[in-house]
């Protein structure tokens, strides 16, 4: 994983949130629990997941917009965030991010709740310019929005208005237009096209896409829908209940997944083809993902697997490499092929 | 099998709202069989929901019948008093809604709640009602009935809630059961089950379903028959393989082309639609999709184009198809002089 053109990683990263109770007694949510992935320069890293599972968790915590209980984050080489808990690591370590949110930034989910209503489109997206003080005069300051707005496909007439007059699929090139007025290198793409309607869904994912080839921008496209994310994306991990489960390529992660929730969660799928759906084999999996409050011993996918045996209960299986580049924590991969 | 259920023709609903006429459905007309699954697809706002809750006698003020007749199970919907719908609601026509976490009373318990619409629509006592409950809870898949029938809605889980909507639903055994997006706001692996539970259920009991979704990949694999809606019309009808492998219409083509497949070998660039979905308060004259549509041409603009069989089962609204099958007749004519 030390390869030279790795962006950000993740080492053993970690987000618990208290959630009541006192002393001994006092409870977690353990939304992220020991994920480490590495994203490269200019590639796409997806990931997908059940609501609940920590991908958003996982989205933030890398920004440090929640400031994570346990590992490491390294930004271009430089670490962002050591909890100094770590065995190799030498102590705490958090530095100021003001320089960083100039390299990283977020598209949220839901583009009605995340403009501010009393704004107009403009200084929306400019005031990521006037805090980092990227303009030099009003003038410089008013080409850089409009060449903003452009850049997502609205127009200079849009500036002066409020969010309420735009459509989902608007609000949603504001949000994106917004992350990208700092010139950011990294993106964490947070469910981005979910709230929107299929038709508006692809022009927005094929703006992701020449986006990324005119800029060089890498994403961390985070989505439940899973043929969206295969669409986006070089690699895919997936997660459940606050695990990385399985990471690998995006062809072989969806051709050929080893982690049995991974192979469920591909033929949960509905797919939009009659014959291709009438043909394929459903694996429903029984029941409902468990409080992360109280997370099952060992596997955490066990109580729902249906290769689980009593070694999964026991401990909790190792992260590790199966094949050159596919990833997964799982005891049984033998039982499951 | 072959017992008409539903007849609806030349529908017009609209919604008088302060700021002008909405229009939500514009010459509707469809027929069910006994025991047909229909699909109705299409965006937010094209008026998929509005049709089947104009069923029910859902679309109080401002919504209003202006037109059509609707036919269901030897009622005449349209002239239906509030009385009238009262015993027909729940008893030979339900509905889930979509969102399982406010669709139940919160100060109910499930019991109380399934038990309620038993009493309404027969004359069991209040023991056999809870019994019947018992009974619908099992049905539904639903462990430990007994426990469940004493909880509230919050102490269950999202997929759970959706199992007792559905079995509120088929308290009475309906004829026809409208399912408004029931898995929307469900995870894939759940929307497995629920979906699996539909179809299990609909082999038991024989009823017809109206599925309405935005999902195409949801109605691949459970309906028939498909109703493609735009802006409050149905643009094209036929049977699932003739939407999905002879669309003719461009709205339908374009809703396929915009999902990106999960099969797909190699990376294709997703085709998305053009242009913004209609504004329902200033319709365009013509046809509603020629704003948006890549074939328009001079009369799509100006007048509603008609409807086009294209065999039994399968038509569309499209001046294209209407100019093709003229051209074919006309050519046949020429050949037989």
């Amino acid at each position: 994983m030390s390869e030279q053109n790795i962006l950000v990683e993740a080492q053993h990263l970690q987000q618990y949130f208290p959630a009541g109770g006192f002393g001994k007694r006092k409870k977690y949510v353990q939304a992220v629990d020991d994920v480490s992935f590495a994203i490269r320069r200019g590639e796409t890293l997806g990931l997908v997941g059940e609501s609940g599972c920590g991908k958003t968790t996982t989205g933030r915590s890398l920004l440090r917009l929640y400031e994570p209980t346990d590992g490491r984050i390294l930004y271009d080489g430089e670490v962002i965030f050591d909890s100094g808990k770590l065995p190799d690591s030498k102590g705490r370590v958090a530095v100021d991010m003001l320089p960083y949110r100039r390299k990283m930034q977020i598209v949220f989910q839901d583009p009605y709740a995340s403009l501010d209503p009393r704004m107009t489109v403009g200084d929306i997206v400019g005031e990521a310019i006037d805090i980092h003080k990227l303009a030099e005069n009003e003038t410089d300051r008013h080409d850089r929005i409009i060449h903003l707005l452009d850049l997502v496909g609205l127009n200079s007439e849009h500036a002066n208005r409020y969010p309420h007059e735009f459509s989902g699929g608007q609000r949603q090139r504001v949000g994106i237009a917004r992350a990208l007025a700092v010139h950011p290198e990294f993106i964490v793409c947070d469910e981005p096209v979910s709230a929107l309607d299929v038709s508006i869904q692809a022009q927005v994912v094929n703006m992701f896409e020449d986006l990324q080839a005119n800029l060089g921008l890498t994403y961390l496209f985070i989505a439940h829908d899973l043929s969206v994310v295969k669409h986006i994306s070089s690699r895919i991990g997936v997660m459940y209940l606050g695990k990385l489960v399985e990471l690998a390529d995006s062809y072989e992660l969806i051709g050929h997944s080893v982690h049995p929730y991974t192979r469920s969660l591909i033929s949960a799928i509905p797919v939009a083809d009659p014959k291709t759906a009438r043909a394929s084999q459903r694996i429903v999996l029984q029941g409902d993902v468990p409080s992360p409050l109280d997370p099952p011993s060992g596997c955490r996918f066990r109580t729902r697997c249906p290769y689980a045996t009593e070694q999964c209960a026991a401990e909790c299986p190792e992260f590790r490499e199966v094949s050159p580049g596919h990833w997964a924590a799982c005891h049984n991969l033998d039982a499951v092929k | 099998m072959s017992e008409l259920l539903l007849d609806i023709q030349h529908e017009r609903l609209s919604f008088f709202t302060p700021a002008g006429e909405v229009k939500a459905l514009n010459d509707v007309s469809f027929a069910m069989q006994q025991g047909d699954v229909l699909g109705i697809v299409g965006e937010s706002g094209s008026g998929k929901s509005v049709t089947a809750y104009s069923l029910m006698g859902l679309t109080a003020y401002p919504g209003r019948l202006i037109g059509g007749t609707l036919h269901f199970n030897g009622h005449e919907v349209e002239k239906m008093s509030e009385k009238e719908f009262r015993k027909m609601r729940g008893n030979e026509v339900s509905i889930i809604f979509q969102d399982p976490m406010t669709s139940l009373n919160p100060v109910y318990t499930i019991g109380n709640q399934i038990a309620e619409v038993v009493q309404l629509h027969t004359d069991k006592n209040r023991k056999e009602a809870y019994a019947r409950a018992r009974e619908l809870l099992e049905l539904v898949g639903i462990n430990e009935p007994d426990r469940r029938l004493k909880q509230y809605p919050h102490e269950l889980s999202g997929g759970m809630r959706q199992r007792v909507m559905i079995a509120i639903a088929l308290a009475c055994e309906p004829k026809l059961l409208i399912a408004d997006e029931p898995t929307t706001a469900l995870d894939v692996t759940i929307q497995a089950q629920i979906l699996e539970l539909m179809m299990e259920l609909r082999k038991k009991l024989g009823m017809s379903i109206i599925m309405i979704t935005h999902d195409l990949g949801v109605v691949a694999s459970m309906c028939e028959k498909i109703a493609v809606m735009y802006a409050g019309r149905i643009v094209e009808y036929g049977t699932t393989d003739e939407i999905f492998y002879e669309p003719r219409h461009e709205y339908t083509r374009g809703l396929i082309n915009s999902i990106p497949k999960l099969n797909a070998e190699e990376k294709e660039r997703l085709v998305p639609i053009e242009g913004t979905p209609v504004d329902m308060l200033n319709p365009p004259a013509g046809c509603p999709f020629a704003p948006r549509c890549p074939k328009c041409m001079k009369i799509c603009l100006r007048e509603m184009p008609p409807k086009t069989e294209l065999s039994e089962t399968h038509y569309t609204h499209c001046w294209l198809e209407q100019k093709q099958q003229f051209e074919a007749a006309s050519g046949k004519e020429a050949a037989a002089e």
